[in-house]
């Protein structure tokens, strides 16, 4: 066995190996972009709250039907559209800014969602549902995660340019159109249903990191968002891969794996990155004192 | 339509064939305060106005509020064009994203959204105009250059040939010199004289009044109120200055 069969064969050996690489490479396709879109208007608590929003619906159904994949879907959905037009009502009616009325909301939201499922469930089913069943996916939750997925690209393609705008230039757009506003919600529906899409795989508490992680990475190298959404896909792609062996050879629980290797990725980019890395920093001032540094010698 | 006709008719002294913005007694404001009261007069097709006046005198209001973008509280504003209606706007700052990841090209692509919307490709004709209004700001070689790295006053010639892109009737821009040096504005100025030689109608809130005598034929001088509207030697008098520097002081005392 040689070492590119490491990277391979456990997929090969393994049917859950194989159900778990879908699932999540699925969900990384349509995360990243959306993670991007999330950085650019300075909402990346948002994706947390919202992560977090959908945990007492999905525990209702939890209580209503069990681990049943439809009831824990629905509930998450509604859970999550609520709490994101209530906090954006409380952020335009009161004094209070949207990001604080989300930190509210989502608290509130996990609190009551964990007290939900600890009234029937055990232990094991409350650790299910915060970080995922990457590695027991069903036939369903994979076309779910994979429907989903493709439904989110397919819309965020279809809003693109009022999206850009949206984000770039929101006066610009309301002075053109009244799209902005349908745009936004769209926007906010794809975020939920991808979430809740999410949660399967990789749980409530990480799904958000499938999410933010490969896009924060990706800002580090692109210059254009279009370059930033490619990006932030095959870095989500590629650390659902090497999470999963990671998880596989290293004995280890395979969400947090997932994140860990998008965590990684990151840290490279901050430090390497060629759009204001930490390294291309330090060498721009570097150059930069050496410059200042020869005035008086030409003197 | 019919309801308008009917004030038109009432009062034959303010009713011109060619006003592209009619303003009847006109008042705009935020929440509680009123910014712009009893404002009435228009802008004819064609003609080249400086809008004056002290801080909070609303000049910003009234602009926004020709756009649609504040409702009036009393009166009514309105707004005709031959080929679009809605004028096209510059406001003061523009609210936009400075670090946005955008190329100076896009951002001035967005310009034509009137025609190309949110689906349809940028023709050959777009292409082609785009490029022109890139040359015509002097920013040609600057397409590809992010949007982040431009300088203040690239910046303002970038938002000049966003402008220019809307192809409309009616420009109105909110001090759009405040924060350009003189070159530049000796640059933009001279687009702005050249679209109102297009018969295009141009309104822009200045504060730099000796500009204003020498390149505008018209001024609107407010504070809170009209001062004084009609032709620029006529209203930048000394007593009309003095007039409504003490009226929108008064507000704050």
């Amino acid at each position: 066995m040689n070492s590119i069969e490491l990277l391979y064969l456990p997929f090969v050996e393994f049917g859950f190996m194989r159900r778990a690489l879908v699932g999540a490479v699925a969900l990384a396709l349509a995360a990243g972009p959306l993670g991007v879109f999330l950085i650019l208007r300075r909402m990346s608590l948002m994706g947390d709250a919202m992560a977090h929003a959908i945990l007492p619906g999905v525990a209702v159904g939890f209580l209503t039907a069990g681990l049943s994949l439809t009831a824990m879907t629905i509930g998450g959905m509604i859970t999550g559209v609520i709490v994101a037009l209530l906090a954006a009502a409380v952020a335009r009616l009161t004094p209070q800014r949207e990001d604080a009325s989300f930190a509210a909301f989502y608290l509130v939201s996990l609190g009551v969602g964990v007290l939900l499922i600890s009234l029937r469930g055990s232990n094991m089913e409350l650790l299910h549902v915060l970080f995922g069943t990457v590695l027991g996916m069903s036939d369903a939750a994979l076309l779910l995660v994979a429907a989903t997925s493709s439904i989110t690209l397919l819309v965020l393609a279809l809003i693109f340019r009022p999206l850009v705008l949206e984000c770039m230039d929101p006066l610009f757009l309301r002075s053109e159109s009244r799209m902005g506003p349908v745009v936004h919600v769209v926007f906010l529906l794809l975020l939920v249903m991808t979430l809740v899409a999410g949660f399967q795989v990789l749980g409530t508490l990480m799904v958000v990191g499938i999410m933010m992680l490969p896009a924060a990475a990706a800002r580090f190298w692109a210059v254009t968002a279009i370059g930033q959404m490619a990006l932030a896909a095959l870095v989500g792609a590629f650390a659902s891969f090497s999470g999963l062996l990671l998880s596989y050879y290293a004995n280890l629980p395979a969400s947090p794996a997932i994140i860990l290797a998008a965590g990684i990725v990151y840290f490279l980019s901050v430090t390497f990155g060629r759009q204001g890395g930490l390294w291309q920093v330090a060498k721009q001032a570097r150059a930069r004192s050496l410059r200042l540094s020869r005035i008086p010698e030409r003197n | 339509m019919g309801a308008g006709v009917g004030v038109m008719a009432a009062r034959p002294d303010t009713y011109s064939p060619a006003a592209v913005i009619e303003l009847e007694e006109v008042s705009l404001g935020w929440r509680d305060k009123v910014a712009v009261r009893d404002l009435s007069g228009c802008f004819e097709k064609g003609s080249l106005t400086a809008v004056v006046g002290p801080n909070g005198a609303g000049k910003s209001t009234l602009l926004r509020g020709i756009m649609g973008l504040v409702s009036p509280l009393a009166g009514r504003i309105r707004v005709t064009g031959e080929s679009d209606g809605t004028p096209a706007f510059m406001p003061q700052q523009g609210g936009f994203d400075r670090s946005f990841p955008v190329s100076t090209r896009d951002f001035v692509a967005m310009g034509a959204w009137r025609r190309v919307g949110p689906w349809r490709a940028f023709s050959s004709a777009e292409r082609q105009r785009l490029d022109e209004a890139m040359q015509a700001v002097g920013l040609g070689d600057f397409g590809r250059r992010p949007l982040s790295t431009l300088s203040g006053g690239q910046l303002q010639r970038a938002l000049f040939a966003r402008l220019m892109l809307h192809d409309a009737d009616t420009y109105m821009l909110d001090e759009p010199f405040s924060a350009v040096d003189r070159a530049t504005t000796e640059d933009l100025m001279d687009l702005v004289l050249e679209w109102n030689r297009c018969n295009k109608t141009v309104v822009v809130v200045l504060h730099d009044l000796e500009l204003v005598r020498r390149c505008f034929p018209q001024t609107l001088l407010l504070a809170g109120q009209c001062v004084a509207w009609g032709s620029t030697d006529e209203v930048l008098t000394p007593e009309n200055l003095h007039l409504a520097r003490h009226l929108c002081a008064g507000d704050y005392l």
